[in-house]
């Protein structure tokens, strides 16, 4: 008799093989979760990213702070304009193709539709893809502004803790609605190459071509300053930027006249609709994503 | 156990599956059976709720497209090829589905599941680092964790090598025979011969013939040619006496080739014994391979070759 054979009947009767536990939608999400997590963590990319994040933000503090004689607050005004574009340069891109390789690679070896011929929903894998990497996300940004906090409290006090927790919000904000983008991206690509070359040229959109943009329409179709703020409330990044700077500073004056504007016009309601411009790019893409997924093929 | 009532499937133009019905009964065994592109894989993928379909499938009761998830939870199942995450360890792996069917796992209860499949002590290992058939097995695994009263198997044994191929219909044929259903889809006579108790024929997408496993081989009008290896100084008289028993022998190069029914292709073993005439080494050769070896009538439909040498 052969080795499988011979064991046969313990497969059948192994005790696991017979403990059902009740179905349960938040425990498969979790279990997914927690596998896109793993992943996440073993990944070199996201190792890298996280790996240059904190050391451009640890960077970014150290200057900063000793640029300043380690005067507090001044110090870290510069501190966090700096990190504010180093979180506007790395977090979306880290989001993006992090979000446009999950659904997309797995499909192209085979593993979604494995998993999805398991006693799970499609609406269960995505959530728990999109949550497993959310965390990992959250990590990544924990790790990279902590380092600046601890750099921050070692050179200038306390002062800046609030605001860094402002910054890492936020950032965390920025990166679900990225990672939704990206997700999107994913659940319509064929191919793993395809979803994260899609996504880099979104990230590349996002990050240059709509602040040229911006400016090629205030100098040639003399775009109101209402109209201004409207097409800024579209790009999420900028929809970040002035969020950070509004919650850091209560101020906008860096933006120029449209800050003024802004501050001027909507005052405190600024939070609600920075918040809710956000929450749209975290909803609406996952929402489509979660339509489509539910639709295509997983082959 | 399975309903499958006008199951229709289009890809673009082309239909994969068209308007089939089928019942699968608990525990009954039922063999999809065609040449590629005749609908097996597809109407399997719909069972499992992997394709939108036109039609109606139930498992157990559920309708796999409202209440897929319950549906599935019914189902052990086993792909072709297997697409695990090549990076998850093997013991990390069955907790992972262990945790998706809702099956309480401790670490105990790991070793015994791999080890129930002869994978013990491969648990810390990382997927990639197994071979096909061990990935086979634990793919097995997986399929019985919570004890499914039904297996869904799509080609399972094409990657693996002959002896892996028969370790595991070995074990799949203990497993059908303790009341589970089981629907699956083989090239190989074989085993829809020692697995299923029905089979279904598909054709371009339509169920040809539903033919009893028993009736099967003569279904498909295949001969058995055993290509025995002798030792060249007793072939001639080797094949004296197989004519003289009722068989049709002819020479090849290295041995004969003996069209023989079936059922008794031990019959001119027992012959050639008789004459004291060793042979050397043997082959069994059946459905095209057959016919060209000069098999029974209506060879070359479909079939395949047992390398047993």
């Amino acid at each position: 008799m052969t080795a499988l054979a011979r064991v046969a009947p313990s497969v059948a009767c192994c005790p696991a093989a017979s403990r059902r536990l009740h179905a349960c939608p938040v425990r498969n999400i979790a279990a997914v979760a927690l596998r896109e997590l793993r992943e996440a963590a073993r990944s070199r990319w996201f190792l890298l990213y996280t790996v240059a994040f904190a050391a451009l933000g640890l960077g970014v503090s150290f200057i900063s702070a000793a640029s300043g004689g380690g005067s507090g607050l001044a110090g870290f005004g510069r501190t966090t304009a700096g990190l504010i574009n180093l979180v506007l340069l790395v977090v979306p891109l880290m989001a993006l193709t992090a979000g446009a390789g999950t659904v997309a690679s797995d499909r192209e070896r085979g593993m979604l539709a494995y998993l999805l011929a398991q006693p799970v929903t499609r609406l269960e894998v995505l959530l728990g893809k999109y949550l497993g990497l959310a965390a990992a996300l959250l990590a990544c940004i924990c790790l990279g502004l902590g380092a600046c906090a601890a750099i921050l409290a070692w050179k200038g006090g306390g002062a800046g803790h609030l605001s860094i927790l402002w910054l890492a919000g936020l950032s965390f904000a920025l990166a679900l609605g990225m990672l939704s983008v990206g997700m999107l991206v994913s659940v319509m690509a064929r191919k793993a190459s395809v979803a994260v070359g899609t996504a880099i040229f979104l990230w590349l959109t996002f990050v240059f071509v709509t602040d040229l943009g911006l400016m090629a329409g205030v100098l040639a179709m003399r775009l109101r300053i209402e109209e201004l703020l409207a097409l800024s409330l579209v790009n999420p990044l900028q929809v970040y930027k002035m969020w950070s700077l509004h919650a850091i500073d209560a101020s906008l004056d860096v933006l120029g006249p449209a800050g003024l504007y802004a501050v001027e016009e909507y005052g405190s309601r600024l939070h609600l609709i920075f918040g809710a411009a956000l929450a749209a790019w975290v909803v609406v893409p996952l929402v489509v994503a979660g339509v489509i997924f539910s639709r295509r093929s997983p082959l | 156990m399975i309903r499958i009532e006008g199951l229709t499937k289009r890809f673009g133009r082309t239909t994969a599956v068209d308007g089939v019905s089928l019942e699968v009964p608990a525990g009954d065994s039922v063999a999809l059976w065609g040449a590629n592109g005749a609908g097996k894989t597809t109407l399997i993928r719909c069972v499992l709720g992997l394709l939108r379909y036109r039609g109606r499938i139930e498992v157990g009761g559920f309708d796999v497209r409202r209440r897929g998830k319950a549906a599935r939870r019914l189902i052990g199942y086993v792909p072709q090829e297997l697409g695990f995450y090549d990076d998850l360890g093997v013991a990390e792996a069955v907790r992972f589905f262990a945790r998706l069917k809702g099956v309480g796992v401790g670490v105990g209860d790991v070793d015994a599941v791999l080890g129930g499949v002869g994978l013990a002590g491969h648990g810390r290992k990382r997927i990639r680092e197994l071979s096909g058939g061990m990935k086979q097995r634990l793919a097995l695994a997986v399929a019985m964790l919570g004890d499914p009263p039904v297996l869904v198997l799509d080609e399972v044994t094409a990657s693996l090598d002959a002896c892996g191929r028969e370790e595991f219909v070995s074990l799949l044929t203990r497993l059908s025979g303790a009341g589970r259903t089981m629907l699956f889809a083989s090239h190989r006579v074989d085993e829809v011969t020692t697995l299923a108790r029905r089979v279904v024929v598909l054709e371009r997408g339509r169920v040809a013939a539903e033919v009893p496993a028993a009736e099967f081989v003569g279904y498909l009008g295949l001969g058995t040619v055993l290509h025995l290896r002798i030792d060249a100084t007793a072939r001639e008289r080797a094949l004296s006496l197989l004519r003289t028993s009722g068989f049709a022998p002819r020479l090849n190069g290295v041995g004969l080739y003996v069209p023989v029914p079936a059922a008794q292709k031990a019959a001119p073993f027992r012959v050639l014994a008789e004459g004291r005439i060793s042979v050397e080494d043997f082959e069994i050769i059946a459905g095209p391979a057959a016919s060209e070896a000069g098999g029974g009538p209506g060879a070359g439909r479909m079939g395949d070759k047992e390398d047993r040498s």
